[in-house]
């Protein structure tokens, strides 16, 4: 019975924390309809069939950006997996504490 | 109070789903029907007009060892004078009552483990025999679902009614107490007084959920919003005959809206 939420399961991308991935968004602004983009590190990421999610962070301007995503949402276009990191763990909090492009540098893990 | 119309079914779980725009909503799904018509009653016979809605069939060897005691029965009724219907002489475990059985039998339907009477706003919609499934329901329709709340025993007056209780060090010494009785004046508690519990397993009924998903090929219905009982509880599901209140918006659905539609 609770398979029925299969139904609504779009292609997407596999991923792992310590990833960089982008994210196109729609966004609608009045009637129009946009894509906006957001690129960062998936520091977090909850399985779950449909209610799937996960979050990236970027800092921007020096400030911090942690955005949670629904992967499954309608509301994404397509996620890019633009660089695979290797990582020791599962939730990457241990960035937030950290400053500077040195301290939040991650491993490659190997090609795309 | 009358109802328009009305099903039983079991809380299967709670999920969320997309909905057009893209939001995520929670839902509840339930398993609903078939249920049976078995009976009206009439205001010439009973005394009161209303329908008798059954569901969720016995499994076949319960209904099978039911009737084989009912021929036993008939057999020893034609020999013995004496007999009970009451017990099997083998033991076994009988969960249909022989009556039931008769009622079933003489309204052409299966048996069936659940049995209630509904008010009903137009009893000619409802024939007997008439089975109903969740395409009764559809999708925007403002229902109201009962069910049995989680029993939670003997409950406190923080988790029974919200008390605040006290602090839990610095020597308070007042952890989660109910505080004071009441004025000695008065010399006695008065009635409704909130105290210490029981809490939960009773009849709770949420009120002007929407309808997300009707279907009657899985049985399925989905509501958005949360559902009173523990998964595969006995809820019902009515569509009441009167103006639904939209949850937390004290906002009017009329039928004639969700006709018009």
């Amino acid at each position: 019975m609770e398979l029925e939420k299969e139904q609504i399961q779009p292609n997407r991308p596999t991923f792992r924390t310590g990833d960089s991935v982008r994210v196109h968004l729609k966004v609608r602004e009045g009637a129009r309809e946009r894509i906006q983009l957001f690129e960062g590190v998936v520091i977090r990421h909850q399985k779950g069939l449909l209610s799937e999610r996960f979050t990236v962070r970027r800092v921007t301007h020096g400030v911090g950006v942690e955005r949670v995503f629904l992967l499954h949402s309608p509301r994404i276009d397509k996620v890019e997996v633009i660089r695979l990191g290797k990582v020791r763990r599962a939730r990457l909090y241990y960035l937030r504490d950290r400053i500077g492009a040195r301290a939040t540098r991650i491993k490659e893990r190997g090609r795309v | 109070m009358a109802v328009r119309k009305m099903i039983m079914g079991r809380k299967v779980g709670m999920t969320q789903l997309f909905d057009p725009d893209g939001k995520a909503v929670p839902v509840t799904v339930l398993e609903v029907g078939p249920c049976y018509v078995v009976q009206r009653r009439t205001k010439q016979r009973d005394g009161y007009e209303a329908v008798q809605l059954g569901y969720l069939e016995f499994e076949e060897r319960d209904v099978k060892h039911a009737e084989e005691l009912r021929r036993e029965h008939d057999q020893r009724r034609k020999t013995n004078t004496r007999t009970s219907i009451d017990t099997d002489p083998r033991g076994k475990q009988r969960r249909i009552t022989l009556a039931a059985l008769g009622h079933f039998t003489k309204h052409n339907v299966p048996p069936l483990r659940y049995l209630q009477e509904f008010t009903v706003a137009v009893p000619d919609d409802f024939a007997e025999g008439a089975i109903l499934r969740a395409d009764l329901f559809t999708a925007g329709e403002k229902v109201n679902v009962a069910g049995t709340s989680k029993g939670r025993g003997f409950a406190g007056v923080m988790k029974r009614y919200g008390f605040k209780g006290g602090k839990a060090s610095h020597g308070s010494m007042f952890h989660r107490k109910p505080a004071s009785g009441g004025a000695t004046d008065a010399a006695r508690v008065f009635p409704g007084a909130r105290r210490p519990g029981h809490m939960g397993n009773e009849q709770v009924t949420v009120k002007g959920l929407t309808v997300v998903r009707a279907d009657a090929e899985k049985n399925m219905l989905v509501l958005k919003g949360a559902v009173p009982g523990a998964n595969g509880s006995l809820v019902v599901v009515t569509l009441p005959d009167r103006p639904v209140i939209e949850r937390g918006k004290g906002k009017y659905v009329t039928f004639t809206a969700l006709e018009k539609d």
